[in-house]
């Protein structure tokens, strides 16, 4: 596949992906909402770390320290979360 | 030792009198004296020279943030408000902070002594990015003009921590200032974790493996994992106050559905990461110290390196533990209490580890020794408070008294500050080239050390006694342990300054050191002092593990030859003292 046409597809994805936002802020609401908006922003994330940003084409400590970072921004929102969603 | 060695060195070697005056063969081809104009400082891409640069700059503003301290200190001395107004006690105490976290503990260790040892080290004749480093020395000195610029203007009252709804919507000082400087010097600190991380995975030497690595570069390469992912959340959380500050975004206002608790997970998913960005080089530098005052492998070296990544990881868990009374929910306090209580164990490794390679070693009372050990002691009674604190119960009663400020400044200063003399101490004959008086060196470290403890030791009994921190108008019975407070701060004050006495003198006076006067090991120790401009004539080819120190075995201690060989360099010393 060129370039060019997997840069256009992933492109047409991440543009399939805002739609889909769009219409879960619509169709869902309350913690459904949140959840799938965030499902979906992982997802044009992930899209773009991995082609975009070239880590597909990096070797495996390239690729672990994202992962690292990745794990580590779960970390935050875990432990915060263990304070919001506890709170009486 | 190396002293006869290093007289040979002189021009006239038979001209006893001559105490270094002239110039030795080393000095002439040495980093320092390539290129003597402003411009070949300020435009130099030399590690070690933009270690001097931040060495010279660091300094400036301990003593900046040290003037501050004395005025809080000054104030404290009585119980009323007599020397500063309630306004003016807290911009001294929130500069005091800012100053000494930003602008001296943060880049202390890392960018004077990481930047010059780290290449050394392991064998390189730079970082990866020298101009990157100097870059992070220019955003450096900007977000200090900065600081400096709002000291002029009149200061901010928020404390460092900068905690909303009081930083974001009532305070009048110059918070967004204060805020642009902090945000601005935090991509000196990224830059600088950056560098360092790709220096050590791209730069060593020829056989230097991992394993084969000096502790403080492990060290260093753990705290420059935390530099990196921490730094940027606190640019973040800096932005959001500014932006609910000048806009009136609801972030942290609950009246425009913001949360001002948030500001305090964010702030302090930064901080703890960060006093353990202040901490992990000092525990570098120890290991270091330790090794060379025992003169013996490191016992545990795995560990130890081990534990700098794991105090970089655990120290990411433990945040919620500056949270505990202020409304977090008990579920979260709980978990973070718990976590808090596993990163002691790392820290405690550490200092097993290191009494452990000190037992049986041949330990000469060299000042690097004395640093070192205070290091320990005033460490471990730090670290310990911090377990008392983490206590979900016991914080209920101690929470923001003078017990936490005890507590933090046993590691910042006891541990950090004794550390970075400590370093000062051992490397200086590295990076000048001289030698100075150790008595004298002895002296300044036993100052330090009691100066310390009366300044801070009854801070402990304060705040278990109830008096609050950031409160100058206090109880009279407080009076008598605020002052023996303020008396060891004078003591301390004036010992910090004993160093620049005989250190500026060494420059002139002090005897050549040679490349290895602590008859030490490691590569940093193999090439003359101070270093030329390129480090390494060739790359060297590492074949052994670090400290290689002969193993001895039980019954074949102390050779006569070494003790009177060091003996003798020390009665040198003396005399010239
Ligand atoms: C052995 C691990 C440690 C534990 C369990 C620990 C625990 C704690 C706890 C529970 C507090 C909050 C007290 C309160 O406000 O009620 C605290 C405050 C603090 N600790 Fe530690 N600590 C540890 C190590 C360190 C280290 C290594 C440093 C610095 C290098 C440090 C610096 C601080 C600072 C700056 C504060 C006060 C922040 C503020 O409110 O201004 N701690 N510590
Ligand atoms: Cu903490």
């Amino acid at each position: 596949m060129s370039l060019v046409r997997t840069l256009s597809l992933v492109w047409a994805a991440l543009l399939g992906l805002l739609l889909l936002t769009l219409g879960a802020s619509f169709a869902l609401t309350g913690p459904a909402s949140l959840a799938a908006s965030l499902a979906i922003a992982v997802a044009k994330a992930a899209l773009i770390y991995w082609f975009f940003m070239h880590l597909r084409e990096e070797g495996g400590l390239v690729r672990l320290a994202a992962l690292g970072v990745a794990a580590w921004l779960v970390i935050f929102t875990l432990l915060t979360s263990a304070d919001y969603a506890m709170r009486p | 030792m190396t002293m006869d060695n290093a007289l040979e060195r002189r021009p006239n070697p038979d001209d006893l009198n001559d105490r270094g005056l002239s110039e030795t063969q080393d000095e002439r081809v040495s980093y320092l004296r390539a290129g003597h104009t402003l411009r070949s400082w300020l435009l130099t891409t030399d590690h070690k020279r933009i270690a001097i640069l931040y060495l010279i700059s660091v300094t400036l503003f301990f003593f900046i943030g040290g003037a501050a301290a004395a005025l809080v200190r000054a104030d404290l001395l009585t119980p009323q408000a007599d020397l500063l107004t309630n306004e003016g006690y807290n911009r001294a105490f929130t500069l005091h902070g800012v100053i000494m976290v930003w602008f001296f503990l943060i880049p202390s260790i890392p960018n004077t002594f990481g930047n010059f040892l780290i290449p050394l080290m392991i064998g390189a004749r730079d970082l990866a990015f020298p101009r990157l480093n100097l870059l992070s020395w220019y955003i450096y000195m900007l977000g200090g003009l900065f600081t400096v610029f709002v000291l002029i203007a009149g200061g901010v009252d928020t404390g460092w921590t900068f905690y909303t709804p009081l930083s974001s919507m009532f305070s009048n000082g110059h918070v967004v200032m204060v805020a642009v400087a902090v945000f601005v010097v935090g991509f000196s600190s990224i830059l600088t974790g950056l560098n360092f991380i790709v220096t050590v995975h791209k730069l060593r030497a020829p056989g230097m493996s991992w394993g084969r690595l000096r502790l403080f570069v492990w060290a260093h390469y753990a705290t420059s994992l935390i530099l990196v992912l921490a730094t940027p959340v606190l640019s973040v959380t800096l932005a959001l106050v500014a932006a609910e500050r000048l806009f009136g975004l609801g972030i942290f206002d609950p009246k425009l559905g913001g949360d001002p608790l948030l500001f305090q997970h964010l702030f302090w998913f930064y901080s703890h990461p960060a006093v353990y960005i202040m901490v992990l080089p000092a525990l570098g530098v120890v290991s270091e110290l330790v090794a060379a005052s025992a003169r013996k492998p490191v016992f545990g070296y795995r560990f130890i390196a081990g534990s700098s990544i794991a105090i970089a990881i655990i120290g990411f868990l433990v945040w919620g533990h500056h949270m505990f009374v202020a409304g977090q929910s008990m579920y979260a306090s709980a978990v973070f209490s718990f976590l808090s209580l596993a990163v002691a164990v790392p820290s405690g490794i550490k200092v097993y580890n290191w009494t452990a390679t000190l037992y049986k070693g041949h330990i000469e009372l060299d000042p690097p020794f004395f640093f070192a050990a205070s290091f320990i002691g005033l460490f471990v009674v730090g670290g310990l408070t911090g377990l008392v604190l983490a206590m979900l119960a016991v914080d209920v009663h101690l929470h923001d008294t003078y017990f936490v400020v005890a507590h933090f400044h046993y590691i910042m200063v006891g541990g950090t500050v004794s550390a970075y003399f400590g370093a000062l101490h051992f490397w200086w004959p590295k990076m000048s080239g001289r030698i100075y008086p150790r008595i004298w060196g002895r002296l300044a470290a036993i100052f330090i050390f009691l100066g310390f403890n009366l300044t801070f030791f009854p801070q402990f009994i304060l705040g278990y006694l109830g008096m609050p921190r950031r409160y100058h108008v206090y109880d009279p019975s407080f009076q008598v342990l605020h002052v023996l407070s303020s008396a060891g701060a004078s003591i301390l004050g004036v010992a910090y300054l004993m160093p620049f006495t005989y250190l500026f003198w060494s420059m002139r006076y002090g005897a050549p050191a040679g490349p290895n006067p602590w008859d030490v090991r490691g590569l940093e120790w193999t090439v003359p002092s101070p270093p030329p401009k390129h480090n390494f004539e060739e790359i060297p080819v590492v074949t052994g593990p670090p400290y290689d120190y002969p193993l001895e075995r039980e019954g074949d201690q102390g050779e006569a030859g070494d003790a009177a060989e060091g003996n003798a360099a020390e009665g040198n010393a003396g005399s010239r003292a």
